[in-house]
């Protein structure tokens, strides 16, 4: 009993070294997973401040250019959403790979990255935007009144408030969103899932690659958890 | 500038909330009056009249839709004046305080000075320091919004627009949304400053406070000012019918 699962260990792990394609897949995935994240958090602040300085602006509105290029940014941002929000970020991937980038010989990890960092950004745009609306106007009031432009209200004032309170939403996010890369396999990526799921073709054992890739993305997922709590916890120090 | 030029000159302001066709509100209507400088106005008058919204226009919180205001020389309302400058030179003070939370006492005082004016750290913590020293609040320094009382909270809230050195203060309401004990200790800091001579223009219901302490005392009713007169006239003789009625409820 002890001897048939120390074998399947051997086949599964060290003949023709396998486990490389574990290791090399938590490479890829952690790659995918990171440049996905910066990028989401980039471009899901920059479309959270623009909703938000629309919904909060649109009664002053002065009509000068400045409040049309807004309302024109905050459309197309709306438009983005729908789209991001309303499709399966599998068929995004398909599309971004075979559609938008069929003509240029782009890498594929390049295009898994751009998939679940633009599918990551319309969540986290949500996530930020909620944070900013549920800080009392009179925040924004108090900083403008002291002379704050508006821009710089939002970054001292409104923004450190935000980040704050929406941390544990987004470090969801982040979780969801390493374990959504899993998918990448469908562009033939291979990630650690894919890495689990060649190992299980070459030896005919499922158990143990696929618990194993199970037990990394937990493993991951945990640390990732803890992290995040002890940041909360250092914002949150000092202020009750 | 003119030394006899009024600080603050307000004519014809309007302001209607809501859009044309919907139901809309005249929160105020052809308003005029000219804040010399010095003057500790206070403005009374029943709720809904338009008291906030006149103190929001002053400094551009709330944009009018008509008339023109007029500080230091300068229309707020035209924007090829920079409104933030010109901010910085009206301090305001809050019903609810609107402390930054996520910063301690002392840096809720010093971000306008250094980010602003910029000062230096240190230079600003120094004046912020001086100022907390007045209202005795020097030990709650690196204390956190939160772990003030209401009273506290309004009196930080008071010396950390001073902090931008202001020409002029608007206070809407400051004591309302306290517990009455700490009533007294927030109207002492704003006699203090009535003394030194600080422009105030006050949105309140302490009658004993605009008796004390104003220059002038303004009755509000429907978006109109109906009375502008010395403490003494306005509550000794009050000619207008509404607001003898209106001394009669509170008094
Ligand atoms: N943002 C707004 N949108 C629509 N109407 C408003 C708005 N702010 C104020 N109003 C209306 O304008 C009128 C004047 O309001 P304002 O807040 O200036 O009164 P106030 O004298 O300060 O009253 P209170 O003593 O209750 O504070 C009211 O009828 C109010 O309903
Ligand atoms: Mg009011």
């Amino acid at each position: 009993m002890f001897d048939v699962f120390i074998q399947k260990l051997y086949a599964n792990f060290i003949q023709d070294d396998r486990y490389m394609y574990i290791v090399n897949g938590f490479f890829t995935t952690c790659k995918i997973a990171l440049v996905a994240i910066v990028i989401g958090l980039l471009l899901g602040f920059v479309i959270a401040i623009i909703r938000s300085s629309y919904d909060m602006n649109k009664d002053h509105s002065k009509n000068g250019l400045g409040s049309i290029l807004l309302s024109l940014a905050n459309k197309i941002c709306n438009l983005y959403l729908t789209i991001i929000r309303g499709t399966p970020v599998v068929v995004q991937l398909l599309i971004i790979y075979f559609v938008i980038f069929s003509t240029v010989n782009v890498n594929k990890t390049f295009a898994a990255i751009c998939a679940f960092g633009f599918n990551s950004a319309a969540y986290v745009a949500e996530i930020v935007r909620g944070g900013i609306m549920s800080i009392d106007k009179g925040q924004l009031e108090a900083g403008r009144s002291l002379g704050f432009s508006y821009p710089l209200t939002m970054i001292f004032i409104i923004l450190p408030q935000a980040i704050k309170n929406v941390l544990p939403a987004l470090g969801n996010e982040f979780i969801v969103l390493i374990k959504e890369t899993s998918v990448a396999g469908y562009i033939a990526i291979e990630d650690l899932t894919k890495g689990g799921d060649i190992i299980r073709s070459r030896t005919y054992s499922a158990f143990i690659p696929l618990i194993t890739v199970a037990c990394i993305y937990l493993i991951v997922v945990l640390v990732l958890s803890k992290l995040l709590n002890i940041l909360e916890r250092r914002l949150r120090a000092g202020e009750r | 500038m003119n030394a006899d030029n009024p600080l603050i000159k307000v004519t014809n302001l309007e302001k209607v909330f809501g859009k044309k066709g919907e139901i809309s509100t005249h929160a105020l209507d052809n308003v005029s009056i000219d804040i010399n400088r010095g003057d500790v106005l206070v403005v009374v008058g029943p709720s809904g009249s338009g008291k906030s919204t006149f103190l929001r226009c002053l400094n551009l919180l709330e944009v009018p839709t008509g008339g023109s205001v007029i500080f230091e020389g300068q229309d707020i309302t035209d924007p090829r004046n920079n409104i933030n400058k010109l901010r910085m030179k009206m301090g305001m003070v809050f019903q609810q305080f609107n402390l930054f939370p996520h910063m301690t006492v002392l840096k809720n005082m010093t971000i306008g000075p250094v980010k602003l004016l910029k000062k230096s750290q240190q230079e600003a913590e120094k004046t912020a320091m001086e100022l907390l020293e007045r209202v005795g609040l020097a030990d709650r320094a690196g204390s956190y919004p939160n772990q003030l009382s209401g009273g506290q909270k309004q009196r930080i809230a008071i010396v950390r627009a001073l902090c931008m050195n202001p020409d002029v203060m608007l206070f809407d309401e400051p004591t309302s949304a306290l517990d009455p004990e700490m009533v007294g200790e927030v109207l002492d800091v704003m006699k203090a400053l009535a003394k030194q001579k600080m422009t105030m223009i006050c949105v309140t219901h302490e009658m004993g406070f605009a008796r004390e302490v104003a220059s002038r005392v303004v009755f509000m009713e429907n978006g109109r000012i109906i009375e502008d007169n010395s403490p003494k006239e306005f509550f000794e003789n009050p000619t207008n019918p509404r607001l003898k009625e209106f001394l009669d409820k509170v008094l």
